[in-house]
């Protein structure tokens, strides 16, 4: 570096500032609404209280909190084992561009109008139970929607490609005769790809864990829509008690919690991959 | 020829994941030509693309605000996404790592606690909702991805060419607008065009911050489904699910280097 001026501060000063005022200050306004009263009319009275922290043990809450955490994890295992040998597909073929193609034009086609298809075709009078009246397997529509299946189903459908896409570079980039050694050195073909493949794409795996299962664990859209009741997560409660019960401070909580949770997460799933991995191949791959 | 049994278990995976993928699509598209309003086929009409294009103001209201909404904030993430780009790949000064670190935590919070802070900040301060806080709420949300995409292309590079141009006697900005924005350009696009994207894409964090006359298309087909399934959906879903193509399709080439990036 020659003796310039440092412009740096001044480049990044517009981010950054913009990032305090709207991102960084609201955040910290929920922390602070999280540790005060309720306001009788919506809002908080300014007085500090552990009120909202304290109803966050409402047996009501926990059910919902832990069935989040179970569609998350459900949801995530299944779109990562569909995930995996997709994008093992994809690198190989030779006509990436195609296979790619294919996964993205879903992906980038509107959130909403995704969920809403599921609706044509699952709901009572949509094209699965028509189909099934026309073949006379049933007489009256089934109710495929509005449960906890539907919304599996329907996550699933929704952050497959986030899975497929970092698994895909990731696979990519791994140098694919250390498999024909490990065979040759008498692995069996699970074993060459359990223990050869897989420890060298871990960045991947990390990668779409994190890309699935935090927009999963927030979910709101997709329980809203195609779930009921019973099936609503924890983002439909934060949205109902920011918007109808109008109780801000628990919301925070919420909130509070549901980030805490991803966080963890995040850092835990992070450091677990940074670990070297069981056996590291010398020049090649490595969890990229 | 064991590796050629695992290559075709992978394609049957694979190509059964794409009809999983595409088969709603395509159930959309048949629909949207069926003459009666119920899941029951009745014969092949355009009524629905009539009623879409002719008899839906809102909607196009709705689109227009969508579209205003995805330039603005992606010209404003794509300015100062840029600029902080620009100035952490090339300079060490305090503060450095707050700026990254306030660029990388959005991307991992869930939308939804982005969605309500902003709803609680915007009360606070006592902004009305509208578009100016939709604007606001996205262009947040886009400058981590625009600032992503854009540094990853600077580390790229090599930044002696820079330092050439500085010795060579360029001043700060001939370098700026000469060398470095040149070349970090693929990644300022790619930045732009992402941010586009998840603007159009937004639901969750636009319902909350949105109000009267600034519905998004996404919020606008939310009050749709919520009013039951309608023909009208299905028609404005296969026209988006062929824009989709015709926008994707040119850029097959590049979706390698996009996969890698995302």
């Amino acid at each position: 570096m020659s003796a310039k001026r440092n412009y740096g501060a001044l480049y990044a000063a517009p981010q950054g500032l913009w990032l305090l005022a709207f991102f960084a200050a609201p955040l910290a306004i929920i922390v602070a609404y999280s540790f005060m009263r309720k306001g009788l009319y919506g809002g908080v009275t300014g007085e500090l209280s552990l009120d909202a922290y304290r109803a966050l043990a409402n047996p009501s809450l926990l059910a919902v909190a832990a069935r989040t955490l179970a569609v998350s994890l459900a949801a995530t295992a299944l779109t990562l084992l569909i995930a995996l040998p997709c994008g093992y597909h994809i690198a190989r073929s030779r006509n990436q561009a195609l296979r790619l193609f294919l996964v993205i034009v879903p992906f980038w086609t509107n959130f909403l109008v995704r969920i809403y298809a599921w609706i044509a075709i699952l709901g009572n009078e949509g094209f699965l139970n028509d189909f099934l009246r026309a073949l006379g397997v049933v007489a009256d529509p089934v109710q495929f929607l509005y449960n906890q299946w539907a919304v599996v189903l329907v996550l699933v459908y929704m952050y497959l490609p986030y899975a497929i896409l970092p698994l895909f570079s990731t696979i990519d980039k791994f140098d694919f005769t250390l498999l024909e050694a490990a065979r040759d050195l008498g692995a069996t073909k699970p074993q060459a790809m359990g223990r050869v493949l897989l420890p060298n794409i871990q960045g991947g795996v990390v990668t779409a864990v994190l890309f699935t299962f935090i927009p999963i664990f927030g979910a709101y859209a997709v329980p809203l829509l195609v779930g009921g009741k019973d099936s609503y997560m924890l983002g439909n409660i934060i949205a109902d008690q920011v918007t109808k019960t109008r109780n801000w401070p628990l919301a925070s909580a919420i909130s509070m919690t549901v980030t805490a949770l991803t966080g963890v997460a995040a850092l835990a799933f992070l450091y677990r991959s940074r670990k070297p991995a069981p056996a590291p191949l010398e020049g090649q791959g490595g969890a990229s | 020829m064991k590796a050629r049994r695992k290559l075709s278990f992978s394609a049957l995976v694979y190509w059964s994941t794409i009809a999983f993928l595409f088969l709603p699509l395509a159930v959309l598209l048949v629909y949207s030509f069926n003459s009666s309003k119920s899941g029951t086929w009745t014969g092949f009409s355009l009524v629905w693309y009539e009623k879409l294009v002719f008899g839906s103001p809102e909607l196009w209201k709705a689109f227009a605000n969508s579209l205003v909404v995805a330039l603005g904030s992606a010209s404003a993430a794509t300015l100062l996404g840029t600029l902080a780009a620009v100035g952490t790949n090339r300079f060490r000064f305090r503060g450095r790592a707050a700026v990254q670190a306030l660029s990388f935590v959005p991307m991992i919070l869930p939308e939804i606690v982005v969605g309500v802070s902003l709803l609680v900040f915007f009360a606070g301060v006592g902004l009305k909702l509208g578009m100016a806080t939709v604007l606001i709420a996205h262009t947040t949300f886009n400058l981590p991805f625009v600032f992503l995409l854009v540094s990853a292309r600077l580390e790229e590079f090599d930044s002696s060419i820079v330092e050439a141009a500085r010795d060579l006697g360029a001043n700060e900005r001939q370098t700026l607008f000469r060398v470095i924005v040149p070349m970090a350009l693929p990644g300022v696009a790619s930045g732009f065009l992402t941010a586009v994207t998840l603007s159009l894409e937004d639901f969750v964090i636009t319902f909350f911050v949105s109000g009267p006359g600034s519905t998004t298309l996404p919020l606008y087909i939310y009050s749709m489904i919520r009013f039951g399934v309608s023909p009208v959906i299905n028609a404005l879903s296969a026209v988006m699910v062929a824009g989709t193509i015709a926008l994707v399709y040119p850029l097959r080439n590049f979706l390698k280097t996009f996969a890698a990036q995302s």
